[in-house]
């Protein structure tokens, strides 16, 4: 609950999301009324660089792209992780520092196996 | 320091007074719709200045001075063009996912901004988990940018934005870490809490080193994270024309452009909340009387001043460094910011745990 006013947290969200989507709406409106509108074959062409694109523009991609966003994916997951500790670190003591220890040494391992692996480098 | 909950509990007597409870809610949440679209809309127009103005003494120009005194008009014509600009119909395009990239940026850049204090009560959206909610939207926002790269079916834009994706989601880690390391030493991830925990001191004085540390890392992540400064090259304008917004035009553009000055105030405010306690007046213990004066100013100018301050930075940086290749962004990130990160959570969490602090 927020302290405030006596709105839950949930609704005080879905007002905020709808007033992006209503902000959004509200411009491209105002802009269909008031911007022009014209058609030409050669407008609609995409942006390059003056000749037509070669074949499909949503094709399949470089694959170091990919190996990044499964790094970030696991590295992410772990973080999650972190944050619930992170809360009540200082009530754990050090034994919850010991603890911690062991799951931040097999994080560290990862990236270390993943840097030795040649996983960072770019090519 | 003035409390803005006494004004909030007074529209609502107000509105109970006068209206069943469910209508009295619906009010209060288009008044609060109201105050959002309006904080936008004016960060939004002054960063567009800021932003100009800046880069202009940067390079010992005088940016724009012709629209109304000293230029300040300027960015109201900017809009007003922009908005009378043609909606182009493009062929091509996955129609859908096109016209929903905007409405998924803007909405979560809307979001994030709602969770910010703004002051003593101030506060929109108060979740409990707080800094870990707005985490969690603003990687909704990377989808956004995904999506118009990807639905725009125009290679510039698929490369802009697969390489926008793979450096927003790589720093977003070394972002988290250092906001882990602060929460470590805040205790909560509540906002509200966080900035309260500062009362005695900022967390960058009463943090010890791994404070500091945290607050370059976080800087240096919040760069990357906006797409700006030297790490602007998912819109390297000589190689890829405009990004992952090449093929949008006109108000739809707009979008892009309001997100991205949005994101650098939301960056920069969350820096300022996390390092710089947020809406806290800056005081020294034993000088009552400077501390008396500094709690005359109001929270909302000392929250805006230190995120104007990290903007300030953050554009600085822009017109500082040069333009990074991607593999030497992959590898500060992966080899450097984000190992350096760990390792500095660990000794804070050292430091923590034996209360090695001041």
């Amino acid at each position: 609950m927020n302290l405030l006013l006596g709105i839950s947290n949930g609704d005080l969200a879905i007002t905020a999301v709808l007033t992006g989507i209503g902000l959004v709406f509200a411009a491209l409106l105002i802009a269909r009324f008031i911007s022009p509108r014209s058609f030409s074959v050669k407008k609609s062409e995409p942006y390059e660089c003056g000749i037509p694109t070669r074949g499909e523009s949503m094709l399949q991609f470089k694959v170091g792209y990919y190996l990044f966003a499964i790094l970030f994916l696991v590295f992410d997951v772990e973080t999650v992780f972190l944050y619930p500790w992170a809360v009540i670190c200082r009530s754990l003591g050090p034994d919850g520092l010991l603890a911690i220890a062991v799951f931040m040494f097999i994080l560290i391992l990862g990236l270390a196996y993943a840097w030795r692996k040649g996983a960072l480098k770019w090519q | 320091m003035f409390d803005f909950s006494v004004v909030t509990t007074w529209i609502n007597n107000l509105l109970i007074g006068c209206m069943p409870g469910w209508a009295a809610v619906l009010v209060e949440c288009i008044i609060i719709a109201l105050c959002v679209l309006g904080a936008y809309t004016v960060l939004a127009l002054f960063y567009i200045l800021y932003e100009r103005k800046l880069c202009a003494w940067f390079q010992c120009r005088l940016g724009p001075m012709r629209v109304g005194y000293w230029g300040l008009l300027q960015v109201f014509a900017d809009m007003f063009k922009i908005l009378i600009k043609e909606l182009i119909p493009l062929k091509g395009t996955d129609k859908f996912l096109f016209k929903l990239a905007p409405y998924v940026i803007i909405t979560s850049s809307v979001t994030m901004l709602a969770c910010l204090p703004w002051g003593r009560g101030m506060q929109i959206i108060n979740y409990n988990i707080g800094i870990f909610f707005i985490l969690a939207v603003s990687s909704v926002g990377i989808l956004g940018i995904l999506l118009a790269g990807w639905a725009s079916n125009n290679k510039y834009t698929l490369i802009g934005a697969m390489r926008s994706g793979a450096q927003m989601v790589s720093y977003e880690l070394s972002l988290g870490l250092a906001i882990i390391t602060m929460v470590v030493f805040a205790g909560t991830m509540n906002i509200e809490e966080i900035v309260w925990a500062q009362d005695g001191g900022w967390f960058i004085f009463t943090g010890h080193i791994p404070a500091i540390i945290a607050c370059i890392i976080y800087v240096i992540a919040a760069t990357a994270e906006t797409n700006r400064g030297p790490f602007d090259l998912p819109e390297a304008e000589h190689e890829l024309t405009a990004g992952y917004h090449t093929e949008y035009s006109g108000i739809h553009f707009g979008f892009f452009y309001l997100a991205e000055y949005l994101n650098l105030f939301i960056v920069s405010g969350i820096a300022s909340l996390m390092f710089l306690g947020g809406w806290m007046p800056f005081h020294v213990n034993g000088w009552d009387g400077f501390n008396a004066v500094m709690d005359y100013i109001p929270g909302i100018v000392w929250f805006v001043a230190k995120a104007f301050f990290f903007s300030f930075v953050i554009i600085w940086f822009k017109w500082t460094f040069p333009r990074v290749r991607i593999d030497q962004m992959l590898a500060l990130e992966w080899k450097y910011l984000m190992p350096l990160a760990l390792a500095n959570l660990v000794l804070m969490a050292v430091c923590t745990t034996l209360g090695w602090h001041f």
